[in-house]
């Protein structure tokens, strides 16, 4: 394989070591600035802090920072997977009927209505996430449709308003982890849809297989890959994500992981804790989708 | 499917909120840039006025960021499409050893937290005694987009036929005559809709940036650290032209895609 390293032309031969030649600056940058960094954060995640004041740390294979994880932000860790699980389920119950919809019945508007479900995309996170400020504003639009139709009562009597408010509660930040994400849970379920053979439907149906039948034995199996890749891709950045909980949440729900590993990071300079915090929620979602990826079948994300 | 229409309506019904729910925040971005904001935050209505438009370009910190923001995107994609793309290329086009490993490698940084992304590579450049500042922030997202790009174009690539490269060179072309004639013009859709998204993904970037920028300022960057001080309606005006650049890109590609469509039936 590696008789002649240089390129010479004589043509076929050389052909066997393009491909390596072909991916080895991808490689290399992915190892330089990916494998590399994670190795350096594991060892400052065992590493220990002499000076409160400096961000110096010494190397000593000291895994208490781990157990100073779980006991110091073992809130944050837990609250931080919740709403990322309630945000994944709910995207994919909100996604999944979008992509039916527009993998089986948009006809010739089908590439319309992708170009615009991937609108939110050129479209600033942040400015999305305040828009939902200025919605869920107490005196916002939401609020106000709910008080003129007398429905706040009722969203009160739901927990769905906290003292009369949206805007600052922790359903605010779910609602806005939901919105952000949803159009990586829409992309994939779409592309899986999208590649069912029609005829099988057609040759179920035409067998007096009813529409809730079909569904659940033909298309929905079919389309768990897309579930699945929508699954990781929701789940995965929403349970890092501090944004949401920065700008929508209160005091509380804004103690999520991502904003304590931040803090530690550029705030305290406390980078051994945060390393450590940084490893135990990688080591969390790297579980929990192995034990999904048992559940589902391993289809790769691609 | 006949035989259910109360399913297909409710489909419809669904599919119509769905997309109420995608839209309602961007449709507020677009009336907010109408707003005439009492103090410093632009969330709460109070009365029609085009000043904002008038003066879109006023808000200087938030331009000069964007404009930060827009090199970035364009650098880091660069690099992230051709490193991307060569990989994505290499693993649909030819046999090779190791392929598992190299797609775990390709998949692990996206099934990464942002914020551990963000991390390690603060703690690779604190380490070296790199300067944090424009061109980390370059390498920061040349990192989440080669993943994406090489992924994405992979899964366009599955299924071009490759037998017409062999054609081609059994008629005689040279190798790079047949890339440049026959490879690149198969493989051109697939590396520019990944090198789209990927530019949109960096210009959104906050997390893995508010690590790695030091003191330089990319429109995100700037908007959310402000966000708690004040957000001036030109941000949202910024925002609103950059969606209606994406509509009319989206409605122009329909349109000609339409009109092709009917030219070839006729």
């Amino acid at each position: 394989m590696a008789r002649d390293d240089t390129a010479n032309d004589a043509g076929r031969r050389d052909g066997r070591n393009l491909p390596y030649l072909l991916v080895l600056p991808g490689i290399a940058f992915l190892f330089v600035f990916f494998v590399v960094p994670l190795i350096t954060l594991f060892k400052i995640s065992l590493s220990n802090k002499p000076d409160r004041l400096r961000p110096e740390y010494d190397f000593t294979w000291d895994w208490g920072n781990f157990s100073a994880a779980f006991t110091d932000f073992g809130g944050q860790l837990i609250r931080a997977f919740v709403y990322a699980a309630i945000a994944t389920v709910l995207c994919a119950v909100i996604a999944y009927p979008l992509a039916y919809f527009i993998a089986f019945k948009a006809g010739r508007y089908r590439n319309v209505l992708l170009g615009l479900v991937m609108l939110p995309f050129f479209t600033s996170f942040l400015l999305r996430t305040i828009a939902w400020q200025s919605l869920l504003a107490d005196a916002g639009p939401v609020l106000s449709t709910a008080k003129t139709f007398q429905l706040d009562g009722l969203l009160e009597a739901l927990q769905i308003t906290q003292d009369g408010r949206l805007i600052n509660t922790q359903l605010a930040v779910i609602g806005g982890l939901t919105y952000n994400f949803l159009p990586f849970m829409l992309l994939p379920i779409y592309v899986s849809l999208e590649k069912i053979d029609v005829r099988l439907v057609d040759a179920a149906a035409d067998l007096y297989s009813s529409f809730g039948r079909t569904f659940r034995r033909v298309v929905l199996p079919l389309s768990m890959p897309g579930v699945f890749a929508g699954t990781l891709l929701t789940f995965i950045p929403a349970t890092g994500d501090f944004i949401n909980a920065e700008l929508l949440g209160n005091p509380t729900s804004r103690r999520v992981i991502g904003n304590a590993v931040r803090t530690q990071f550029l705030n305290q300079n406390d980078y051994p804790a945060a390393a450590a915090i940084s490893f135990v929620l990688m080591a969390i979602i790297t579980g929990l989708v192995v034990v999904y990826a048992r559940f589902l079948g391993t289809e790769d994300l691609a | 499917m006949k035989r259910r229409p109360l399913a297909t309506w409710l489909l419809y019904l669904v599919t119509l909120i769905g997309f109420a729910y995608l839209f309602v925040p961007l449709i507020t971005i677009a009336v907010f840039t109408f707003n005439k904001p009492r103090g410093r935050f632009n969330t709460a209505w109070q009365s029609f006025t085009l000043d904002n438009w008038r003066h879109a370009f006023q808000a200087s910190d938030y331009l000069t960021a964007f404009g930060k923001s827009i090199q970035v995107a364009l650098i880091a994609c660069t690099i992230a499409t051709i490193l991307g793309g060569l990989i994505a290329l290499a693993i649909s086009r030819y046999k090779m050893k190791g392929g598992p490993a190299l797609d775990l490698l390709l998949v692990l940084p996206l099934t990464t937290p942002e914020i551990v992304m963000g991390a390690s590579l603060f703690t690779l450049f604190f380490n070296q005694g790199v300067r944090r500042g424009f061109w980390t922030i370059v390498i920061a997202h040349t990192l989440f987009c080669v993943s994406f790009v090489a992924l994405t174009v992979k899964a366009r690539l599955r299924g071009l036929d490759w037998s017409l490269e062999d054609a081609a060179a059994d008629l005689g072309s040279p190798p790079l005559r047949t890339f440049a004639k026959i490879t690149f013009p198969m493989i051109v859709p697939g590396i520019t809709a990944a090198f789209m998204l990927s530019l949109a993904l960096s210009i959104d970037d906050y997390i893995i940036t508010s690590f790695v920028a030091g003191n330089t300022s990319t429109f995100p960057r700037e908007v959310f650290d402000s966000s708690k001080i004040q957000i001036p309606p030109q941000v949202h005006v910024i925002a609103t032209l950059i969606m209606l650049i994406a509509v009319v890109t989206i409605v122009a590609t329909t349109v000609a895609g339409l009109r092709r469509e009917a030219r070839l039936k006729r």
